[in-house]
């Protein structure tokens, strides 16, 4: 199988795979790079959504071939202890539930900031329509980007502790 | 026995390393039986390290419902710890130590209450005495705030210097819970503790999970529901890059690889003859057949009160109708999947499951295994909703690694996940109404012709309404179509066939549907509480602008009460609009008010992709659906805006995942009605059914 390279999260990879392998199962079967989720094959979740040279792409359609030479951004790479603003306020609203759909939406919001920085409503449900949250956590979704981008403010809720599981 | 055990007996001391406190103790489950009592091991666990850190052992799976923070905060709140030092562990599955670990029936925090705060209170009195002998003054003079006791002098220890001494203390058999009105963190908005690995990519979901060595697999299953491989040719599925093996399983053909992608493509390449067996035929328009020429006859009596056939016959106006309700999917976001290793007499999985305690027998039965030789880690779920009360897809995952002698992930993709659920059962419902010459009801007749399972269709179907007569019928047919519970089982159909043929009779009656409502409550407190504050909260009564509907639906559900409005919108070419949906809910006291607002948003969701979205249809029995672009659901641009208003209340704690649910349909049905004057009796609601 011919080698494919490519930059994943600023860290340069040679692989050997099936080139009409998604980038997806490159990610997570290969790599390990298990934050971005599979939801439905076929473009029509969002689940997958990753950046691809800045642009989003749904990595469960975008075969590995297409990739060569270029530069992927995961949900593991968007930011250092989880700091980019669309991260704060999605803690700061307490966005997930069950949160597997969470990494492509959080990859697509960032992508909308970038393009928008101050999003309507309106731009919002646009942008962000492509993606399932089977927990309905879009109003939370919505109002976590509002505050990401400086439109509004957080609740006040008590402190997280954020030591999560063990 | 149960009932018998005190305080003492569930919870027991134990020493971390010689340093910290450790109580065990054992929460007796909703089923928890005389068998689980006689083999009483307690092991479920508060641990305070010397460093402070609270740690405890959650018995429930996550699945989005916020229980890894709400069992926490239960017993943080009686032990008046440090909430910041508080941290979780996901129990393993064990056939005793927990109770029962089932994840259903919004259930978790209402079973461990009592329980959780007990264990709390009792390990803060020890915390207590512990520094009133180090301190050598009476334990009335200390108090205790953020995980350090104070003493009436100012002078403070921490609970992390205390544990040691704490830990050699005997358990005290009568502590004292806190005064609700006393309560810090309980009732408070509290962030949860896992949405920080949930923005970051490192929560790890079941199919996260890796193993050294390990492979993937998918399986080819029957496309009729119940068919069996008749023969299969492996040759071009192995010679695909990747595979390592082709194995036939109980209930289809499983292509093992290196990756996910390889089992995928291998699985394409495979060609396997099924046995079709005797549901071939079946189809959406034969279960409708058999529904219909059923409902023709009496069924099971279900419930009943006064005598309904003289009430009809006695009725100033009779009203009939007929509802039908499809099959569903749960179309959870993460599809099923399980990683086994079965390996010298052993098996270790790896499940997101909201039965471990049925995956650990599922596996040690298949197996042929004691359960202590398996051992099932609870992985974070990407969606449960009923579906993952079942352990097929762990079976699967037992079944290949024992095959290939492996680690194996067993991976559904969405095409397997849609067309192999247990489905929320399809029901034809016939109704009639009888009212006395003053307009109220004095029948009540409902009879219920549903797939399978009797639980599964009947479950809610009682009006909860004051009808001197009334009757509810069953018919259970089997279609071949496999059922389970849904989200909200019985109640999420019942409550759309019940809370609209209510506003029928309410709208025959000419009168209002929320009075209606409102005096046929007059002896149930809690519904019609909830009832008046959805009505006040969403302005009921006040005119509405061209166009727009509000529709009213009241449900109790899993000991909570819930009422919701609907306001919707539609335009001539049948475009439905759902612009609000306002909520009031009693569930009596409140863990985190901010967690109940999320499952009261979440339930709306899932709901409204039940009311005019999902629709499983069935044609040579098998589904048709298979992705989101035939099975679709509601997306940003089409949530509403949903506003919860939690009722003040001392009444019994009830659940919350779930309740949330049964109202959003009638109440949407119900607004549309009052939009349109078209009374819509066939979910889910289709655009063609709205057209002027």
């Amino acid at each position: 199988m011919p080698s494919i390279s490519l930059t994943v999260n600023k860290q340069k990879h040679t692989v050997d795979v099936d080139p009409d392998m998604p980038l997806l199962w490159m990610l997570r079967d290969v790599l390990g790079l298990t934050g971005t989720k599979y939801g439905c094959g076929i473009a029509q979740c969002g689940s997958c959504t990753v950046h691809l040279d800045g642009e989003t792409v749904r990595s469960c359609i975008t075969p590995i071939a297409l990739c060569e030479g270029k530069s992927v951004t995961t949900i593991e790479g968007l930011s250092v202890n989880r700091s980019h603003p669309l991260q704060r306020a999605w803690m700061a609203e307490d966005v997930p539930q069950c949160g597997y759909c969470q990494s492509g939406q959080i990859m697509s919001a960032a992508a909308l900031l970038q393009e928008k920085p101050r999003p309507s409503d309106k731009d919002i449900d646009d942008w962000m329509s492509g993606h399932i949250c089977r927990c309905g956590t879009y109003n939370r979704i919505r109002r976590a980007i509002h505050i990401a981008a400086g439109n509004a403010k957080p609740m006040d809720k008590a402190g997280s502790n954020g030591k999560g599981g063990e | 026995m149960n009932a018998t055990l005190t305080r003492r007996d569930f919870i027991k001391v134990a020493t971390a390393g010689g340093t910290g406190l450790v109580l065990s103790f054992y929460l007796p489950g909703r089923e928890a039986g005389a068998a689980d009592i006689a083999s009483f091991a307690p092991n479920a666990f508060l641990r305070i390290d010397p460093d402070g850190t609270v740690t405890i052992t959650v018995h429930k799976s996550e699945m989005g419902q916020g229980v890894l923070t709400a069992l926490p905060m239960i017993v943080a709140e009686e032990l008046d710890a440090d909430w910041a030092k508080v941290k979780f562990v996901q129990a393993d599955a064990h056939p005793t130590k927990y109770g029962s670990q089932g994840t259903g029936g919004s259930a978790s925090v209402r079973t461990s209450w009592m329980n959780l705060r007990t264990v709390g209170a009792t390990a803060r009195d020890m915390l207590l005495t512990a520094a009133a002998q180090v301190w050598n003054v009476n334990k009335s003079t200390c108090r205790t705030e953020k995980s350090t006791v104070v003493h009436s002098s100012g002078k403070k220890l921490s609970y992390g210097e205390l544990a040691s001494a704490a830990s050699k203390l005997a358990v005290p058999s009568d502590v004292k819970l806190k005064d609700p009105k006393d309560f810090k963190l309980l009732g408070k908005r509290t962030l949860r503790i896992d949405t920080p690995q949930k923005v970051d990519g490192s929560a790890k979901f079941g199919l996260d999970v890796r193993v050294p060595g390990m492979l993937f697999a998918t399986i080819a299953r029957s496309p009729v529901f119940g068919g069996k491989v008749k023969s299969f040719d492996a040759t071009k599925a192995k010679a695909v890059a990747g595979v390592k093996d082709v194995v036939q399983v109980e209930n289809g053909v499983a292509v093992v690889a290196t990756n996910t992608w390889a089992a995928i493509r291998g699985r394409e390449a495979l060609s396997v003859s099924w046995d079709e067996g005797q549901w071939k035929n079946q189809s959406s328009a034969s279960i409708k057949q058999l529904f219909i020429e059923t409902a023709k006859s009496p069924g099971t009596v279900e419930d009943y009160d006064g005598n309904v056939e003289s009430a009809l016959a006695s009725a100033a106006l009779k009203l009939e109708a007929t509802y039908e309700i499809p099959f569903a999917a749960h179309a959870t976001m993460e599809p099923m999947n399980c990683t086994a290793w079965v390996k010298d007499g052993t098996c270790e999985i790896w499940a997101p499951t909201q039965t471990p305690q049925r995956a650990h027998d599922e596996a040690a039965r298949i197996l042929g295994l004691p359960l202590d030789k398996v051992t099932v880690h609870v992985t974070l779920l990407g969606g449960g909703f009923g579906r993952r009360l079942q352990a097929d897809y762990v079976a699967d995952a037992v079944r290949v690694s024992k095959a290939v002698k492996a680690p194996v992930q067993v991976v559904w993709t969405r095409e397997d996940d849609m067309r192999n659920d247990f489905y929320r059962p399809a029901t034809y419902n016939v109704l009639v109404g009888g009212l006395d010459s003053n307009g109220w009801p004095i029948a009540w007749f409902h009879r219920i012709v549903g797939a399978s399972s009797r639980g599964l269709v009947v479950g809610g179907s009682t009006p909860p309404y004051a009808i001197p007569n009334m009757a509810v019928e069953s018919h259970i047919k089997e279609t071949g179509v496999p059922i389970g519970a849904w989200r909200a089982v019985g109640h999420s159909q019942n409550a759309f066939v019940v809370e609209s043929f209510i506003d029928e009779l309410a709208h025959a009656a000419k009168r209002d549907p929320f009075e209606f409502r409102r005096q046929l409550l007059r002896k149930s407190p809690r519904m019609k509480r909830v009832l008046e504050l959805a009505a006040e909260k969403s302005g009921w009564g006040k005119p509405s602008p061209n166009g727009v509907g509000r529709g009213i639906a009241v449900v109790e559900a899993f000991g909570s009460y819930t009422a919701q409005v609907a306001e919707v919108a539609v335009d001539k070419n049948g475009s439905l609009k759902i612009r609000r949906i306002v909520c009031a809910v009693d569930c009596g006291p409140v863990v985190n008010p901010d967690t109940i607002e999320a499952q009261i948003e979440g339930a709306v969701a899932y709901g409204l992709s039940a009311a005019v979205k999902d629709e499983i249809t069935i044609d040579k029995g098998g589904v048709v659906q298979g992705n989101f672009d035939t099975y679709q659901m509601p997306r940003i641009d089409e949530m509403p805006k949903v506003e919860v208003h939690i009722a003040q209340s001392n009444e019994s704690i009830g659940g919350i995942g779930e309740p949330g649910l049964p109202p959003v349909a009638p109440a949407v049905a119900n607004a549309i009605f009052a939009a349109t004057g078209k009374r819509l009796r066939r979910l889910p609601i289709r655009p063609e059914d709205l057209k002027a």
